[in-house]
């Protein structure tokens, strides 16, 4: 094979494209390693107050890396530009890693508690949606039953909806977790 | 060693010869290494000043300019110029005291929190927890402030740990992992651009404060003159193409030329050099630049598509993309007559609309006159400071700056108070040269106290003070946009600033008459010691031409 041909210096401008990255319209997770230092934290919620962005979900664990913290976290990509996010992130000294988990390679989990006013017959009938729903009941009184559900944001939502006119007292969910699909680390 | 000797020795290491600051109780023991440690300090007597000041000898010299501060208020004296340095990317670091470690969080006497209250205007910023970590925090913190983007990094030390005995090694080598700039640029990208520029019909250079950073000047003089390529800057980057010049359009943005503004609005490739694309450069979004297409050259991958989407992004360090680009450039050996139509349309709008005013008939002395006097009385090689406001649109449009580092401003926080101490600032990193404060009545107050100051340490600065009895930017805006309306813009009983100056130990003297402004100012540039010359200009005049907030190039006024 010889070498490759020089491109023809000749280019219309009119085809340079922009390339991608802006508005997705979609929600991203965006799964985020960081030093386990004080104020981390504070210093990624407050650039996305400061910047203009919203988080709809965050969660912070240790690793198994004593000086390392991952948060997950999902951002909505139709109101604001990921990319954007992700480099306004990566500027930040403590931030070590960003992932932009594509959903298909990734399974993702949240947790969710619901305190529910089960009194009479709709007790079974809560016990029963929540058998479906691979949840436990997890607290029972005279009054109330409390059920842990786990899942993709989607389940958890589906199964408020279904419970909600039985009587929901509050609910508490954790915020999405996730890995990437497969033996590669996330 | 003591933490705090430790501090001194790393100022050193960095190569620090002089920092600014002033002194409380919970910074006493760095004050105390402070006596003998061989490191010159700078007492100013306030700390904004202090801040200020670090810019500008680090906007001076490019170095990275440093500034100490108590705990408290002393810590909230520097925000300002912590965020004015974040804005215009300035590498500084500001070390401040902290109340002692067991007092943190119980609202101890001239206790805040430093690194909360400034999270959002730092580039980065560390609150030490162990007296060990000291040496490194501050090593960590002048590699991150003069590395990549520069910015301003803060460490703030309690007081009990700036005191203990710690072993102390030099600190040679730096390494954060979740810190490293990308510096070479693309080759692919590099390529394309440079074929982009070949074939464009109607190119404009754009650039910003970035190359001033990155000493790229030369290189973007290079380039630009490979070609006829058409230079504009921004307010940031005046001095990174020399002016005068046959390329030179003159500033671009809401007081920028109209060649400049027209260029870009009918450029066929804008390429952005270490500019960010601020909305007093676009005006309005949807209308700016519509036929452009862009390649934007910026070390911060952030500021690539964040206001205007970019089509062909060069992410790294403009002094080492721009040779690259250069050299890709040369290869294509284009044929340069392709821009004589677009040269004629811009010599066009040069000959039709050149910046000028209407010089006073009598002895009164026009605003932009007194700038292009100081530019006579200067010979155009002083360095040049600014305040915020009118003034210091008319210097950015009417003094020709030939070099980059002369010409320092506020340009992105826009503070007023900033233009004397970061003469004083400028003039301690650069003894040998003129510097020289453009200064706002209104701004001047600001930070007046700098100039005991100058008188205790010796700087001499030259303040030309463009007094027009008002706030006369925001008069401007009053007169145009709201009616004439003036509310809050008269300055009404101002000082006597010969006075003044002769009270703190500066000479003063005063300007009234057109015809003897440049001898007045050589008088005063000639005078030993800190000089403040108030000048009496027209009251009510305004700065253009101009772009009203929010609309396009095109609907230029004035
Ligand atoms: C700290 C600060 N406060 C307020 C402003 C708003 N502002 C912008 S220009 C200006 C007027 C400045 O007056 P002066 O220094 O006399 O300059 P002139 O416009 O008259 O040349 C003001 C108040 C500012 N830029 N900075
Ligand atoms: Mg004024």
């Amino acid at each position: 094979m010889g070498e490759e041909p020089a491109p023809p210096a000749v280019l219309d401008l009119d085809e340079l494209q922009i390339p991608g990255g802006g508005h997705t319209g979609r929600r991203h997770i965006l799964s985020i390693l960081v030093e386990n230092k004080p104020g981390v934290l504070a210093r990624i919620s407050g650039l996305f107050s400061r910047r203009g962005f919203n988080i709809d979900t965050l969660a912070v664990g240790p690793t198994d890396d004593p000086r390392i913290s991952r948060i997950t976290l999902t951002v909505d990509g139709a109101l604001h530009p990921i990319d954007q996010v992700t480099k306004q992130l990566h500027k930040l000294v403590n931030v070590l890693k960003i992932r932009d988990l594509e959903p298909r390679e990734t399974v993702a989990r949240e947790l969710a508690l619901f305190k529910l006013a089960a009194e009479g017959e709709s007790r079974g009938q809560i016990v029963q949606f929540a058998e479906i729903f691979r949840g436990k009941v997890i607290d029972v009184s005279k009054r109330s039953l409390t059920v842990e559900v786990t899942g993709t944001d989607d389940k958890i939502e589906a199964f408020e909806d279904l419970v909600r006119p039985y009587g929901l007292i509050e609910m508490v969910r954790t915020g999405e977790i996730a890995v990437a699909r497969g033996r590669s680390t996330t | 060693m003591r933490a705090v000797d430790a501090i001194v020795e790393c100022l050193k290491a960095e190569g620090v010869d002089t920092v600014f600051g002033l002194p409380g109780g919970a910074n006493l023991p760095t004050y105390d290494a402070l006596y003998d440690g061989g490191v010159r300090h700078v007492l100013c007597r306030h700390e904004a000043g202090a801040g200020h000041a670090a810019e500008g000898y680090a906007k001076a010299s490019g170095r990275v300019g440093v500034a100490l501060a108590t705990s408290g208020p002393g810590a909230t004296n520097l925000v300002t110029p912590i965020a004015d340095a974040m804005m215009d990317s300035v590498p500084t670091v500001f070390v401040t005291g902290q109340v002692r470690t067991e007092l943190i969080g119980t609202d101890g006497f001239q206790e805040a929190d430093t690194t909360g209250i400034t999270m959002p205007v730092v580039k980065h910023s560390i609150l030490i927890q162990d007296p060990r970590e000291i040496p490194r925090a501050i090593s960590e913190a002048f590699h991150i402030a003069r590395t990549g983007r520069p910015g301003p990094v803060l460490v703030d030390v309690p007081q009990d740990l700036s005191r203990v005995d710690i072993d102390y090694d030099p600190i040679d080598s730096v390494s954060l992992p979740g810190y490293q700039p990308t510096v070479e640029g693309n080759a692919k990208q590099i390529k394309l651009a440079a074929k982009a520029l070949a074939n464009a019909r109607r190119p404009v250079f754009y650039a910003g404060g970035g190359v001033i950073n990155a000493n790229a000047s030369d290189e973007l003089s290079e380039l630009c003159l490979a070609d006829a390529f058409p230079v504009t800057c921004t307010v940031m980057g005046l001095g990174a193409f020399p002016a005068p010049h046959d390329q030179w359009l003159g500033m671009l943005g809401m007081h920028g030329t109209r060649a400049a503004n027209y260029a870009m609005d009918e450029a066929d490739l804008i390429c952005a050099v270490g500019a960010r694309f601020d909305d007093r450069i676009t005006g309005k979004l949807s209308e700016f630049a519509p036929r452009a297409k862009f390649i934007h050259i910026d070390i911060d991958p952030a500021e690539i598509s964040k206001n205007v989407p970019a089509h062909i992004p060069i992410v790294g360090d403009a002094k080492r993309i721009l040779p690259k680009l250069v050299r890709e450039y040369r290869a294509l050996e284009t044929d340069g007559s392709r821009l004589d139509g677009w040269w004629e349309r811009i010599r066009g709008w040069r000959e039709k609309h050149p910046l000028g005013y209407e010089d006073s008939v009598d002895s009164e002395i026009k605003p932009q006159y007194m700038v292009e006097a100081m530019y006579e009385a200067t010979d155009g090689k002083a360095i040049v400071t600014s305040d915020v406001g009118q003034h210091q649109m008319w210097c950015a449009q009417y003094y020709d700056f030939p070099k980059p580092r002369r010409w320092i401003n506020s340009g992105g926080l826009g503070t007023m108070g900033f233009g004397l101490p970061s003469a004083l600032g400028a003039k301690v990193a650069c003894p040998d040269q003129t510097v020289v404060c453009l200064a706002g009545d209104g701004s001047l107050q600001m930070n007046i106290q700098e100039l005991a100051t100058c008188v205790t340490e010796n700087v001499p600065v030259k303040v030309f003070l463009m007094n027009n009895h008002y706030l006369g930017m925001v008069r401007q805006w009053q007169e145009l946009f709201w009616d004439r309306r003036y509310s809050g813009v008269d300055m009404g009983t101002t000082p006597d600033w010969v006075k003044l100056a002769e009270a703190y130990g500066a000479t003063g003297m005063r300007a009234t008459e057109k015809g003897s402004l440049v001898e007045t100012m050589r008088e005063a540039l000639a005078t030993e010691g800190p000089v403040v010359v108030d000048v009496q200009v027209t009251k009510e005049e305004n700065c253009y031409p101009m772009i009203p907030a929010g609309q396009a190039a095109r609907d230029m006024v004035g």
